[in-house]
């Protein structure tokens, strides 16, 4: 069984975050990080390898990024990936959700996975709708914010969190699955996994070597523009209550309450 | 047409979230001039009744599919079809799992723009802009659409529920053959609700303790506010570390992040540790005895007074209001 | 008796805890040249001009093995955990980088205009004239150590380091007298230690030799000054700096220097420090405030101070209409040359930079000697490599030699007495420490005895008028946490030793003392203490601190005053960015 993981590399949070004026989208430039949902991902890779119930020969970690992505493939490489690729193509930049998820369908079909696992939201606000998007594009059965994933006989037993309960659902391979934080607790890795990243194999593609259009990707193919970008709604300054006969206080807060329908 | 939206029925119902999605659609297709219609895929269960209640949010028609319920990729076959079919401009859903799983899907399977997480939706010059907020809610953003259709995926529960359509809607069935993939999910068991512990992150209504609260016996006096409110209990990160309540309800940055109707702060000083997990809830009431507490800053509703004078009064309170 | 905390020791002994043989079976061993604990300007210096002599001999370099040079950073990566003013002596990166222009440095560039502001309350600002000549930094470029560090690691990369991000070193290795290498920290332990479901033991880094550099407070480094006993008569001594990097609307065309308010220079209070504020290219400024840590009054917080300092006009005028966006907090050694250990090196091993009290105390500058260090610790290790130290370089001596023939010492022998007499007082000490400079060393004379912080008595003062918090210019210590991308986790183990039950003058003094608020005496014993002493706070009495080790920056201040900071996790902490 092949497995390809696909991993972000998301700004990290002490990096002053800020809109891009050019293309109006989250500016990139700054220090980047591994997205940890994506550790989560990795993790759950690791143990379908280590449980036995399926013979892994590969697990890859893929990721589209701008030139720097070193620092995230690596350390996706040292929590156990086998290889890495990266996509990495000018004409990829200010790519928006349904692009992205393009481009990583075309540079998977290069892979043909069995499954492809990744994290189900990242730390810069995307969420849950890449794993959908690609595989509609690879024509896999896919869920999202799964938190239990078990190989039983060639076909995949999940459970996911849905806003109504837990469904359990089976699903055949090949397959994409989302994964969420519940699922695992990502392992640390050892100093030697971390001194063996580097000489771990990676391929960098194009978006020529993978066939991808350029039409549908990047600005130029990006079906949303942005319009402007405005501070929120200033919330008016809250009412502040002294409590001096608190059984005022408490009848002034339940009328507040009932105003707002917060006693139904 | 102008706007598809879908519905999710989950036992015999349409859940608060797609109807206010419906609402939303059908308020926003007059605004520009169009119709508004809902989809709902699963089985026997969609009767005639159930599905033309949708009429009383706004929509004209109903487009019933039948399919198996809960899972995206067969509905996101169906509303391609009728996309395409009958000339959608927008798909609209109300966020939730499935909405954000079939709104993807169906972006790339029509190649279209998409923008989640919408808390607004506003028409203008005939179109329509999504505003979703970015950065940790510190800035709004405007997103038009290139073509057609345009796919808006909103927050959950951000679209109010509206009555006021003439009463009925249509019921028009639509085959749809589905692709090969939609078919490789199978449903075992839906809805499985787990344990007594209520999901923090679903309440509706938390009323949270800090340090404040002087002792772990102080969260009694949260719990007896939270079970007349109809809601569950959340800790700071302070608390939990001192042991007087568990991980499972701890916001903030190292917690969880919550956006209920109602977060009823006690004994919370509002560091930002603690404010980036609940600074989207719809009302935040806070009580605390430092009127320079951070909180003060940020609540809609501040009460500087002691909390094992007023939480107990205030539970009695609100049963009296409830009750009576 | 007033307290101190020298009365209260923490409970850690690090030379039992921090130095043993290697425990690791033989195999699992990971084996390397020459391992260097610290990605600071020091460490990676050392880094780099290691790679630069192995690569003009390739048998050396192959008889190394795979890993010729690993540096191992604690935070995130190297730049993280790098804080400081600064306004660098260019001499190390010439040195270093010979071939390279000054433009193409990570730096902000020299700046041509320096003043020095007397601030005599917190309305008027004196400018000095001429200016006092440990403020004059014509040549010095601004730089942040944080971007330095970062840069600095990017070639050390490219030169074929091996930096190993998210690292500790834990404990140093020591075989028969000899240092053998480092053990990294283990990750995945809880609260109180123990092993959690992913649980990762660190492992035994085998060197020929070993370079501590880990900065100031640098614990491997203490454990072993301690263990070899090499260190110096005199104790060492901190400074705490506490700085923001703000944009602003208008640039600043200078370097400025300020002294006196809002610090109580009175001996009862004894506050001795000033502030910085360096133009960084355009439309940011970097500001701070750096006092000595053996101030007197519990009340006192650096970090307040700062925030205090910023509503005087002629630093308000600076960021009117700007917007913070960087905060970070770390100590300096201040004990200068007689509390540098008085031995650089041990068996197998070498001690670099602020770890080893390199910093010329008047003029606050460290960066420079540190990375001059690191480089002369390579060159002494290739040497001894070189002449056929298979089995590990025994004798550094020839780097302790380097050392002192250089600068590092020679500029620091001159101003050896520079900060010891601001005990006496700010302008006894002033005029004392000026004649330091201007005499270029000769007077005052002699050796002037350094002191241990921690055994400053402490007393509890009135209550301070620190500013309120107006999250515009003004800001509370947990929103600056916070803005350092502070994540540590939770149920991270604690990695400050510290007596929790001590006088409520030591625990306020911790409380205040620290930046990111991880000492709280709780409401409860404050007002028990108001009680007992009939209004007024009993000192004496004795309270349980509240402890949040999660806030911690690391910026070593406890282990000035009565602590220790131990290592940490590796990860944890703050990722400064252009601090």
């Amino acid at each position: 069984m092949k497995i390809c993981v696909l991993v972000k590399e998301v700004p990290d949070a002490a990096v002053e975050k800020r809109m891009d004026p050019n293309s109006g989208r989250l500016d990139r430039s700054g220090e980047t990080t591994l997205n940890q949902f994506d550790t989560h991902a990795i993790e759950a890779a690791m143990q379908i390898r280590e449980g036995g119930a399926a013979e892994v020969d590969e697990i890859v970690a893929v990721t589209m990024a701008p030139s720097e992505a070193g620092r995230t493939l690596n350390k996706a490489v040292a929590l156990g990936a086998d290889r890495s690729v990266h996509l990495t193509d000018d004409s990829l930049a200010g790519s928006d959700v349904a692009a992205t998820g393009y481009a990583l369908a075309k540079v998977l079909e290069s892979e043909s996975p069995d499954l492809v696992l990744l994290g189900q939201q990242s730390a810069d606000g995307e969420c849950y709708t890449i794993g959908a998007v690609v595989a509609d594009h690879l024509k896999m059965p896919s869920l999202t914010q799964v938190i239990k994933l078990d190989v039983e006989g060639g076909k995949l037993r999940c459970e996911r969190q849905a806003e109504y309960g837990y469904d359990t659902v089976e699903v055949e391979l090949p397959a994409v699955i989302s994964v969420g934080d519940a699922i695992n607790e990502p392992r640390y890795p050892s100093l030697k996994a971390i001194m063996g990243a580097k000489k771990k194999p990676r391929d960098t593609k194009s978006a020529g070597d993978v066939g991808i259009e350029a039409g549908k990707v990047g600005q130029e193919g990006s079906r949303t523009e942005v319009l402007a970008v405005n501070p929120p709604e200033e919330k008016a300054a809250g009412e502040i209550i002294e409590d001096e006969d608190t059984n005022e206080t408490v009848e002034k807060v339940v009328a507040w309450l009932e105003e707002r329908k917060l006693l139904a | 047409m102008s706007i598809l939206v879908y519905a999710l029925h989950y036992e015999g119902e349409f859940n608060k979230n797609s109807l206010g999605a419906v609402s939303q659609g059908a308020k926003l297709a007059k605004e520009i001039g169009g119709e508004a219609a809902a989809v709902v895929v699963g089985g026997d269960d969609l009767t005639d009744d159930l599905c033309s209640t949708l009429g009383q949010y706004g929509v004209s028609k109903v487009y019933r599919v039948k399919g198996p319920e809960g899972l995206a990729q067969p509905v996101v076959d169906a509303m391609a079809k009728i996309i395409q079919d009958d000339g959608y401009k927008y798909a609209l859903f109300g966020g939730g799992l499935l909405g954000f799983e079939i709104g993807a899907g169906l972006t790339a399977r029509l190649h279209a723009g998409v923008t989640m997480e919408v808390t607004a939706v506003r028409a203008q010059d005939g179109k329509l802009v999504a505003e979703r907020p970015i950065l940790q809610d510190s800035a709004i953003v405007d997103v038009g659409y290139v073509g057609e259709p345009g796919i808006i995926i909103g927050r959950l529960n951000a679209f109010d529920i509206q009555e006021g359509g003439d009463g009925s809607a249509e019921v028009q069935d639509v085959d749809v053959s589905f692709e090969d993939h939609s078919t490789k999910a199978v449903m075992v068991e839906r809805g499985e609700q787990r344990g007594a512990d209520v999901n923090i992150e679903d309440a509706d209504i938390l009323v949270a303790g800090g340090r404040g609260l002087g002792k772990a016996e102080g969260f009694e006096l949260c719990e007896q506010l939270a079970d007349a409110l109809g809601g569950a209990v959340a800790a700071t990160r302070a608390v939990v570390d001192a042991g007087w309540y568990p991980y499972a309800a701890q916001i903030g940055q190292t917690g969880k992040t919550v956006a209920p109707k109602l977060y009823l702060a006690a004994g919370i000083s509002g560091a930002i540790q603690h404010k980036v997990g609940m600074q989207n809830s719809e009302n935040i009431v806070a009580i605390n005895k430092d009127p320079n507490a951070p909180i003060f800053e940020f609540s809609d509703l501040g009460i500087v007074g002691d909390l094992n004078k007023i939480l107990p009064k205030l539970t009695d309170a609100v049963k009296a209001k409830k009750g009576g | 008796m007033a307290s101190a905390p020298i009365e209260f020791p923490p409970p850690v002994d690090s030379a039992e805890e921090f130095i043993a043989a290697p425990t690791d079976p033989e195999d699992e061993r990971i084996e390397v040249g020459v391992v260097i604990v610290g990605g600071g300007p020091g460490g990676l210096a050392c880094a780099i001009r290691l790679m630069q002599l192995l690569a003009e001999d390739e048998a050396l370099m192959e008889s190394l093995g795979e890993v010729p040079v690993a540096l191992v950073e604690k935070g995130k990566g190297p730049g993280s955990h790098l804080l400081s003013g600064a306004m660098m002596n260019p001499s190390a990166m010439h040195a270093l980088f010979p071939d390279l222009d000054e433009s193409e440095w990570p730096t902000y560039g020299p700046v041509d205009k320096d003043t020095v502001y007397l601030l005599p309350n917190g309305k008027r600002s004196v400018p000095l004239h001429p200016i006092p000549p440990p403020f004059k930094n014509h040549g010095n470029h601004v730089t942040s150590v944080a971007r330095l560090g970062r840069w600095l690691s990017e070639q050390a990369e490219e030169a074929g380091v091996y930096i190993l991000g998210e690292t500790t070193g834990y404990r140093v290795l020591v075989d028969d007298g000899q240092v053998v290498g480092i053990r990294s920290g283990d990750k995945g332990r809880g609260r109180d230690g123990q092993e959690l479901s992913n649980f990762e033991p660190g492992s035994d880094l085998i060197a020929k030799a070993t370079v501590l550099a880990e900065g100031t407070a640098g614990h491997l480094t203490g454990a072993a000054i301690r263990h070899f006993g090499i260190g110096s008569e005199d104790p060492q001594q901190w400074e705490l700096g506490v700085k923001e990097i703000w944009e602003v609307q208008k640039p600043l065309d200078r370097v400025i220097h300020t002294m006196g308010w809002p610090l109580k220079f009175a001996p009862k209070y004894r506050e001795f420090g000033g502030s910085f504020i360096y133009p960084m290219g355009e439309d940011r400024v970097s500001m701070g405030l750096v006092v000595g840590l053996d101030y007197r009054d519990a009340r006192f917080s650096v970090h307040d101070a700062f925030q205090e300092l910023k509503t005087h006009p002629m630093v308000a005028g600076i960021i009117e209409g700007g917007k913070r966006v960087g905060w970070g907090a770390k100590t300096i050694p201040s004990g200068g040359y007689w509390a540098q250990p008085r031995q650089l090196w041990a068996p197998g091993m070498a001690l670099v930079g602020d770890g080893a009290g390199m910093v010329n105390v008047p003029t606050l500058k460290g960066v420079h000697y540190a990375m001059h260090a690191g480089m002369f610790a390579a060159e002494a290790i290739v040497e001894r490599l070189k002449n056929g130290s298979g089995e590990g370089v025994a004798d550094l001596s020839n780097y302790q030699s380097k050392v002192e023939a250089s600068d590092i010492d020679k500029d620091r022998y001159k101003t050896r007495n520079a900060r010891q007499p601001f005990a006496k007082g700010f302008f006894v000490g002033g005029a004392l420490a000026s004649m330091m400079t201007i005499s270029g060393g000769r007077v005052p004379g002699g050796h002037w005895a350094t002191h241990d912080d921690a055994t400053v008595p402490l007393f509890i003062g009135p209550e301070r008028e620190y500013p309120k918090p107006d999250g515009k210019v003004t800001f509370d210590k947990l929103s600056s946490v916070f803005a350092t991308g502070n994540a540590t986790r939770d149920d991270a183990p604690n990695h400050i030793r510290i007596q929790d039950k001590v006088p409520l003058e030591v625990a306020l003094m911790w409380q205040n003392m620290c930046p990111a608020q991880v000492y709280e005496v709780p409401d409860e014993e404050l007002e028990a203490a108001r009680a007992d002493g009939n209004g007024k706070l009993d000192g004496k009495r004795e309270v349980k601190l509240n402890i949040t080790p999660s806030n911690c920056v690391q910026c070593g201040a406890i282990t000035a005053k009565g602590g220790r900071l131990t290592p940490p996790e590796g990860g944890d902490g703050p990722n400064y960015q252009v601090t």
